[in-house]
């Protein structure tokens, strides 16, 4: 509620100045403009909008998959561990910017390099809540599956993995913000659509409040995906939400 | 609470009536002296105990004495560095109830069933059973958060006896419930043994509850752990606290316990 009155109040100031202060539309669009364009060129804005989508949710599939699968081997090998973990924070530090253009020129202006930038960007938020989630199962707990005989497949599927569901989920979470991101970062560096490419193509058209429209697409985008997750979360894990019970 | 106990029918039928027994002999166990330069602690130090099958024997001891490492021996999950553990596999219950958040009462309950490959249906079938015995009826739904801690540890024991192990390691099981609730439960307990009865291995801190639920009573010393006394509590179940023999009795273990 409070997040609503405080946007309003930001909006209502930028329409003010853009109104009162004489800065050119194609500097600083007013909200008004911004409303305009997106319904003027919704049938642009939407095509390309369906293109960006796809890229942001493969990409995360893809990183999904493949942190998972990192996380649990991790999980399992204390030599993983030690030989993936170092490469998994190095992966972090690989300036997407530039080697966003190689991805290109070496896939295309295709899907291909959207997801593999996607993905890497999305990978590490994954693995990381994820691996916690695993490691912090309680060692009694192990301790009492093994009590009962259960084998190491066993404890994992009937204690670990369900344990380790809601690390996922924040991790799922946190990546939806940098999942748009490295989209439009993929198409600047090089594409024929979506709504980075759209932007792009926009500033030199002095089509400044088309750009802020694609903005504003991609932000909401991005928030009703946080939404589907955490309802998701709450749907799926209730007992991660729910106060502990105390004594009677 | 007594009164809503009726026999455990399935689970007697699932479980072999011998009933298995425990042995320790002059059992030594050190840990640490992972740092270097660090001194490994020992835990126990020449410590024997037996349990014959059926009987109830409570270990107490001082805090931190190597209880809990006690009925590690026991279950198998550590080795002595000395000395010989011979025990029938043993289920261990601890402190805390450690049940699953994410599994309902009868799904926690039939965990050990499940990992002993039970199929789905049958396990539930049985786990129904059993907390029905156990007076929590219309609970088998409800996950843990919904259920009051004497309720959790009772499904935490349903799970216990249903993993069919003859041996039960109690570790303070009722040290985290308040002393109203927890006096409930260690004549819910006592009666729960006298329907169904197994060989236990107890350990507490409380020497009531020791006296009240054993047959015998191992008295152990502050780290390293000694034996240092064995008082047996011959007095006809069910008991009650007041009884005077009962009473000397505890005077007698916390007379041992201070040395």
């Amino acid at each position: 509620m409070i997040a609503v009155v405080l946007l309003l109040a930001l909006i209502g100031a930028w329409e003010a100045y853009a109104q009162l202060s004489g800065v050119e539309e194609i500097l600083l669009p007013a909200p008004s403009a911004v409303l305009t364009a997106l319904v003027e060129d919704r049938a642009l804005l939407w095509s390309n909008f369906t293109v960006t989508a796809s890229e942001m949710g493969l990409g995360m599939l893809v990183a999904v998959v493949l942190g998972l699968a990192c996380a649990v081997s991790i999980h399992f090998s204390a030599v993983l561990r030690r030989a993936l973990y170092p490469l998994l924070v190095g992966s972090q530090t690989i300036p997407i910017v530039l080697v966003a253009p190689l991805l290109v020129a070496w896939w295309g202006f295709g899907l291909v390099p959207k997801l593999a930038i996607v993905a890497l960007v999305c990978f590490f938020p994954i693995v990381v809540p994820t691996l916690d989630a695993l490691d912090r199962v309680d060692a009694d707990l192990r301790k009492l599956m093994r009590t009962f005989g259960a084998s190491r497949w066993q404890t994992f599927r009937m204690v670990e993995a369900p344990a380790a569901l809601p690390g996922v989920l924040t991790g799922a979470k946190l990546s939806v913000a940098v999942a748009a991101i490295a989209a439009v970062l993929a198409e600047l560096a090089g594409s024929d659509s979506g709504l980075g490419n759209l932007m792009l193509k926009a500033i030199p058209q002095f089509e400044t409040a088309r750009a802020f429209a694609a903005v504003l697409i991609l932000s909401v985008f991005a928030v009703v995906l946080f939404w589907l997750l955490a309802l998701v979360e709450r749907r799926l894990l209730p007992w991660a939400h729910q106060p502990r019970g105390t004594v009677p | 609470m007594l009164t809503r106990i009726r026999a455990p029918g399935v689970a007697r039928a699932e479980i072999q009536t011998e009933l298995g027994s425990v042995s320790l002999s002059d059992v030594r166990k050190a840990f640490g002296a992972r740092r270097r330069g660090s001194a490994a602690v020992t835990a126990l130090d020449g410590v024997s105990l037996q349990a014959a099958p059926g009987e109830i024997v409570a270990v107490v001891g001082p805090s931190g004495c190597g209880k809990t490492t006690l009925l590690e021996l026991v279950c198998g999950l550590i080795e002595p560095d000395a000395g010989t553990v011979d025990a029938a596999p043993a289920a261990l219950m601890a402190q805390r109830d450690l049940l699953l958040p994410w599994r309902s009462a009868v799904d926690n309950a039939a965990l050990a069933l499940r990992v002993a490959g039970v199929g789905r249906a049958r396990a539930r079938e049985q786990a129904i059973e059993l907390l029905h015995d156990f007076g929590l009826d219309g609970f088998g739904h409800a996950h843990p958060h919904e259920l009051s801690g004497g309720m959790r540890q009772r499904v935490a024991f349903a799970r216990t006896l249903l993993s069919g192990r003859t041996v039960l390691c109690l570790d303070e099981p009722f040290a985290a419930l308040d002393a109203l609730t927890r006096q409930e439960m260690q004549d819910w307990l006592a009666g729960a043994l006298a329907i169904a009865p197994r060989t236990v291995v107890l350990v507490t801190h409380d020497v009531e509850e020791a006296i009240v639920l054993a047959d015998r009573v191992v008295v152990l010393s502050p780290r390293p752990a000694r034996v240092v006394a064995t008082l047996d509590v011959g007095v006809a179940r069910p008991r009650r606290r007041t009884d005077p023999a009962l009473v000397a009795l505890r005077e007698h273990a916390l007379q041992e316990l201070r040395g």
